[in-house]
């Protein structure tokens, strides 16, 4: 069971939403139902699942129905038809008092331009929430300042919010959200009116602060960097439709359309693509018990000067050089052994192009691609890289 | 060209009311002139002096010390041209015409700002009561309520409580849309989101509102001399009846003062409620 579903839901402004539902199913566009009916197609038989602990991106530029849509999760605004659903209950359905519960115990939401209160300390911006449930003034405070502390706020707590900078203000915004202990964060382009470094910090921080937390978040943004960095899954939505839902590196190596191609094209890949996906599986290794005969018969067939040497277990044990293994095998050396050395890069498979980078260009031998046991799952190519940030997929066929 | 009596219907509904709402009326005067009375006593009880150093101080503590001196200069001014009574009577139908004008038009402001169907109810009748000229609400005032203070105060409250109905629904309806989804995505009620929220955040420009409020009960002042509402006005008007220009003047720079006073007083208000 997913933790936050919609299902099909529309959300249509205007005189007249059941027409233009109809016409919608017959397949007239979006402009087309606006100049006949009057009415805006916000958003578009969307249907999503997301899962607990994930944190979940919309993607879409302005007009592409994602504000309306994350709005629809908590009701701030009413959707026209389908449904939403958090845990087992029906968002849609429910009379204003339990909404207003749901909206109190469940959800906590980020706004784009902080929407913190002007006439109130920071520390009471935070404690709002609480403050409505009716929890004790002690026991508020406690709360909101340990959120203002989560947030790196500690020392603020009697500031107004407009004696803060942008960043400082959202922090203040973020920290209102958790104060209420919410299972599901709703961020609504929460970064988007931060200067770049201030946003590539908070960025950093809602990462950190998600390793511990493991809330369920909905992130809306027009940013394609931002959502490839913080999302494990992004929603890309057009026209009020979703029209790819994937991981990161699936909408870049596999866009749906021409639509995500064209949006994806100007990507920076190498802050995204993990060397699992641009690595090719290394057949030609040699065993510690191999000969160095049988190691420059490889090498020679794979048309190679080097090769990585596993024990039985696929173990790397290190590489030996073509030249050493062809002295070893003059000398009649029944083993490699003496010629294996270290002195090669190695790699994660979710390291990012961009930190292999170096690795590729400081060493003449392929990056080794290894597990957290030592286990050797690949190699990486100088040419692999460049091709992997170019955007040519992966290179198994290099 | 047909005609349409509308003279002949106002007169129709004018003493239609009075005969058979006179309970009401009655109830509404008697209301309105303990008020009136209680405010005159508890202003005018002490000796003229002492209350002027009173007010002083609450000026200065209120609006600084500027404000408190000229508080303290303007009402002995006052007190030496011999109006000191007129003016404590003014103050008090000044006063509790632009209470009764708040108590009515802040929550009709606030009603305004959440429909539009209200909105649009209302916005006509404020500007009916805000442009149709004093005079003619004043002679039916008389007929309901007799010559006194009480018509005074009727007329005062009817001119002067638009601009606070209007400047509240503005102020609320003026709550950023995020800061308004911020405080409903937390789950509070309509009760919550009024007070905690939309009024501490409309607060200035009602207080504005008041101000303005304030402001124009002043300048019915005359207007309320003319049935026999007294205060500061009588000066004024008898002075124009008798040609006595200086008398008038002496009455119309005290009414400024009073004027200078409360406006300085209630913007000060404002202006640290919005900091």
């Amino acid at each position: 069971m997913a933790h936050v579903e919609i299902k099909n839901l529309y959300k249509i402004f205007g005189p007249n939403p059941k027409k233009a539902l109809e016409l919608t199913k017959e397949g007239m566009s979006k402009d087309e139902i606006l100049e006949k009916t009057g009415n805006t197609i916000g958003v578009n038989n969307a249907s999503l699942a997301v899962e607990k602990g994930e944190t979940f991106v919309v993607m879409g530029l302005s007009g592409s129905g994602k504000s309306t849509l994350i709005r629809c999760l908590n009701r701030l605004i009413e959707p026209s038809f389908g449904e939403v659903f958090v845990d087992d209950e029906e968002i849609t359905k429910v009379d204003q008092e339990k909404l207003r519960e749901i909206r109190r115990k469940k959800m906590g939401m980020v706004f784009q331009n902080f929407g913190l209160f002007p006439h109130r300390t920071v520390c009471a911006n935070v404690e709002y929430g609480l403050e409505v449930q009716g929890v004790t003034p002690e026991k508020r405070r406690e709360k909101a300042y340990e959120a203002l502390e989560l947030v790196g706020l500690k020392g603020y707590e009697e500031s107004k919010p407009d004696q803060l900078s942008g960043g400082m203000q959202q922090r203040v915004g973020l920290a209102r959200a958790l104060a209420t202990d919410p299972e599901i964060l709703l961020m609504d382009e929460a970064f988007s009116a931060l200067d770049p470094l201030i946003r590539k910090d908070m960025q950093d921080e809602l990462l950190l602060l998600q390793e511990k937390m493991q809330k369920t978040i909905i992130f809306i943004t027009h940013d394609l960097d931002e959502a490839l960095k913080i999302g494990d899954r992004i929603a890309v939505m057009k026209d009020g439709e979703v029209v790819q839902v994937g991981t990161p590196e699936g909408i870049l190596t596999e866009p749906a359309n021409d639509y995500v191609r064209d949006f994806v094209e100007n990507v920076d890949r190498s802050k995204v693509i993990k060397a699992e996906s641009i690595m090719r599986k290394a057949d030609a290794v040699v065993d510690t018990k191999d000969g160095p005969k049988s190691a420059v018969r490889k090498m020679k067939n794979e048309n190679i000067s080097s090769i990585f040497v596993v024990d039985k277990s696929r173990k790397l044990k290190g590489i030996v050089d073509i030249e050493d293994a062809m002295k070893l095998a003059d000398k009649g050396e029944k083993s490699i052994e003496s010629a294996v050395h270290q002195g090669y890069p190695t790699a994660g498979p979710d390291e990012l192009i961009i930190d292999l980078l170096p690795k590729a260009t400081d060493s003449k031998y392929p990056i080794a691609v290894v597990d957290d046991e030592n286990r050797f799952l690949g190699i990486i190519v100088r040419v692999a890289v460049i091709s992997g940030i170019m955007g040519e997929g992966g290179n198994n066929d290099v | 060209m047909f005609n349409f009596p509308i003279g002949d219907l106002f007169d129709t509904l004018v003493r239609f009311l009075r005969d058979n709402l006179g309970p009401v009326f009655d109830g509404i005067s008697w209301v309105l002139d303990t008020l009136i009375s209680g405010f005159e006593f508890v202003i005018g009880v002490a000796p003229a002096i002492v209350t002027i150093v009173i007010f002083a101080l609450l000026a200065w503590k209120a609006a600084g010390k500027g404000i408190g001196i000229f508080t303290l200069v303007g009402l002995v001014l006052i007190d030496a041209m011999g109006l000191w009574t007129n003016a404590v009577e003014t103050l008090s139908l000044v006063l509790v015409s632009a209470l009764i004008a708040l108590v009515i038009g802040i929550p009709l402001g606030i009603v305004a700002s959440r429909s539009h169907k209200a909105d649009n109810l209302i916005r006509p009748v404020l500007d009916f009561m805000q442009t149709m000229p004093a005079f003619v609400y004043l002679i039916p005032a008389v007929f309901f309520f007799g010559l006194g203070k009480v018509p005074g105060a009727v007329a005062t409250i009817i001119f002067s409580m638009p601009p606070v109905v209007r400047l509240t629904n503005l102020g609320i309806r003026q709550v950023p849309v995020n800061v308004e989804e911020a405080g409903r995505s937390f789950g509070s009620t309509p009760k919550q989101m009024l007070f905690k929220i939309q009024l501490p955040i409309a607060l200035p420009t009602i207080l504005a509102g008041v101000n303005q409020t304030i402001m124009l009960a002043l300048s019915m002042v005359v207007i309320s001399a003319m049935i026999g509402a007294q205060g500061l006005g009588s000066p004024v008007y008898s002075g124009i009846q008798n040609l006595r220009i200086g008398q008038g003047f002496e009455g119309g720079l005290a009414v400024v003062i009073l004027a200078m006073i409360l406006d300085r007083v209630t913007q000060a208000l404002g202006d640290s409620s919005s900091k």
